[in-house]
């Protein structure tokens, strides 16, 4: 005869309203470690779809997302003449505001060559950019349709394919457009007052060749079989005026960047609430144990050993536990698609903070415990 | 009588506090109460009743003295057992004023859970909790909730509970006072039957002057000393 769900069941609805109470905020838990998970998978998202192996940029800056990266267009040509290179493509990344259907959007713009490394990845609708003016591939977060038209800065392109879940780290939506137009759009977006002390300075003749408009952000750098990536960067530093970092090495520099923060944040509400969870729990378990304070000293009169009286509180404790948290994991698994930023639920995230709850639990029964373990038998007795 | 007693005190005092603020509850008590006899013990408010049956209950240690239980020593100047709760879950049953029945439990499952704490099986506890409610004629209330039984029901499971596990002795502590005269004769007559059919001793502290002449002895308590035995009652 299990005396803890007995009680439980006489006391059936305060205990399920505290349940769903703590399903709530397991809940949010939850949500908090998918929208960090998301958070990852974004930032970490573009970089990873350029499918590069190296990553060519300005000297001594670790671009084009953690610092500002600016290279001579021509700087592609010369990479790919290198050993070892199978590919190279340059890219140029732009924040945009765009006017889209009396709204304004913001979006970051990818500029990357057809057929070279950077180029838009998996479109999931439509077809890949073929021509090499106004055509975008925007990802469907934009909310452009496929054969829509978008202005961005003083041209207007048709939207020919979708990509998914490809976003800025700050959650903005990629469009990708050819380098040439990402450039003019580049320049066109300049204020006019730097645009004109850059004509003059290019008139002057002091600027490097090919003019100011043509540079690019980064070059992307896809390696023969065999090549080492670590071994290709560290050449192309030697060249003073560039800089170079693995697949990896990018990776760990935006984790560091972006998700640090965001780790620090999300790990603090999360912290919090679980400190919260810890606090509702005890109460709840020690007053549960206050109230049965006539039955405990029963018990203990009749002869119940005190594990038996312990094993009733902390059954009841956890028990709130595995039901409040596997009524917020089912609440979070309905209700994912409605968060404005992307949840990802990993079950092993869900494991571990299982854990947690059963541990926070336990936790939490101590106070009930030690009430429960203070009760004179002997007050069974009285009145 | 030729039997041993089950319940035996020599010396026992028990006090609280220190001091100015002592209470002498027990003085120097000897009792023995034998088997299948019906014991009252009676005196003013605060002459120690309690006390003593939650010294004979092991629920409170006394101070000096000792004392037998179904023929063991189990407290000299100390306990003597360490596991005095196992002592009270064979040896002894209680009934209480209020019949402090488990609310969450059904009538049958309040009787049965004594016997499961003794090591029983679900099912050995609930055969043995329905038999004893037959015995004691309240088996049609078997699955009802403590809230929903009368006063005389509730007692009345709460004495099959305190006979669950077959102690030597019940000790009752004014199991009446909630009860009218009429429904506390009914639970004296219980508790006779089974002190005879079973051989338990079972020792009652009441005020109730209504239920006096159902005990084989009385013994007054008055300032935490017993008074000689009356002779048996009427
Ligand atoms: N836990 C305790 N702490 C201090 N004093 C106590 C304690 N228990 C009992 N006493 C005192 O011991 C004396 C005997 O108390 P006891 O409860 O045995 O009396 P009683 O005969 O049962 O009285 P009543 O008829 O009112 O129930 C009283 O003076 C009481 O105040
Ligand atoms: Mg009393």
């Amino acid at each position: 005869m299990n005396l803890a769900l007995k009680d439980i069941r006489h006391n059936l609805g305060r205990f399920l309203l505290t349940c769903l109470g703590l399903s709530l905020l397991l809940g949010i838990v939850l949500a908090m470690i998918g929208i960090y998970r998301g958070l990852i998978l974004e930032s970490l998202g573009l970089a990873r779809a350029a499918n590069a192996h190296v990553w060519v940029v300005e000297g001594g800056t670790r671009g084009p997302f953690a610092e500002a990266s600016r290279l001579p267009g021509d700087t592609r040509e010369a990479i790919a003449a290198q050993w070892g290179v199978a590919a190279a493509g340059a890219v140029a990344y732009q924040n945009v505001e765009a006017q889209h259907r009396g709204a304004i959007k913001r979006m970051l713009v990818v500029g990357a060559e057809i057929g070279r490394p950077g180029e838009a990845p998996q479109i999931v609708a439509g077809r890949p950019i073929l021509r090499s003016r106004y055509e975008a591939i925007a990802d469907r977060r934009a909310g452009l349709a496929l054969g829509e038209q978008v202005k961005l800065g003083r041209d207007t392109f048709t939207v020919v394919g979708h990509t998914e879940n490809l976003v800025a780290s700050g959650g903005d939506p990629v469009v990708y457009i050819t380098l040439r137009d990402a450039q003019k759009l580049q320049f066109d977006l300049t204020p006019a007052a730097t645009r004109r002390e850059a004509a003059r300075t290019q008139a002057a003749g002091t600027a490097a060749a090919g003019g100011s408009t043509d540079t690019v952000n980064a070059v992307l750098v896809r390696l023969l079989p065999g090549v080492d990536a670590e071994a290709f960067a560290a050449g192309i530093v030697r060249w003073k005026q560039l800089g170079a970092l693995t697949q990896s090495q990018q990776e760990a520099v935006l984790s560091r960047s972006v998700i640090e923060r965001a780790r620090q944040q999300i790990g603090m509400f999360t912290s919090l609430l679980m400190i919260v969870s810890t606090v509702i729990i005890g109460l709840i378990v020690y007053t549960m144990t206050i109230d049965k304070k006539k039955s405990i000293a029963t018990l203990k009169l009749i002869g119940a050993p005190d594990r038996r009286i312990v094993g009733l509180i902390v059954q009841q404790a956890l028990a709130m536990g595995v039901i409040g948290f596997a009524a917020g994991a089912v609440l979070i698994n309905l209700t994912h698609g409605y968060f404005p930023r992307r949840l990802v639920l990993e079950p092993t995230d869900a494991m571990v903070l299982s854990g947690i709850v059963l541990v926070v639990c336990l936790l939490a029964s101590g106070l009930g415990v030690r009430a429960a373990l203070k009760i004179d038998p002997a007050s069974a007795l009285a009145g | 009588m030729s039997e041993e007693p089950v319940v035996s005190l020599k010396a026992i005092g028990k006090h609280f506090g220190e001091g100015a603020t002592r209470v002498d509850a027990l003085r120097d008590i000897a009792l023995d109460v034998f088997p299948g006899t019906v014991i009252g013990l009676r005196g003013p408010s605060g002459s120690g009743k309690s006390t003593l049956l939650n010294v004979i209950g092991c629920i409170t240690e006394p101070n000096s003295g000792s004392m037998w239980l179904n023929g063991e020593l189990v407290y000299d100047d100390k306990w003597l057992r360490s596991d005095l709760r196992g002592l009270r879950l064979e040896k002894i049953g209680f009934i209480f004023q209020s019949h402090n029945l488990l609310p969450f439990l059904n009538a049958w499952e309040n009787v049965a859970i004594a016997r499961i704490l003794a090591g029983a099986t679900k099912a050995q506890a609930r055969a043995r909790a329905l038999e004893l409610l037959d015995y004691l004629g309240v088996s049609h209330r078997k699955d009802a909730m403590p809230g929903q039984l009368s006063g005389g029901e509730a007692q009345r499971i709460a004495i099959a509970r305190a006979m669950a596990n077959d102690p030597r002795i019940i000790l009752a502590d004014e199991p009446t006072a909630a009860l009218d005269s009429q429904r506390a004769g009914i639970v004296m007559d219980l508790m006779r039957k089974v002190a005879e059919e079973r051989r338990t001793a079972v020792i009652v502290v009441t005020h109730d002057e209504k239920i006096f002449n159902r005990f084989d002895h009385i013994f007054a308590l008055r300032d935490g000393m017993l008074e000689a035995p009356a002779a048996k009652a009427a």
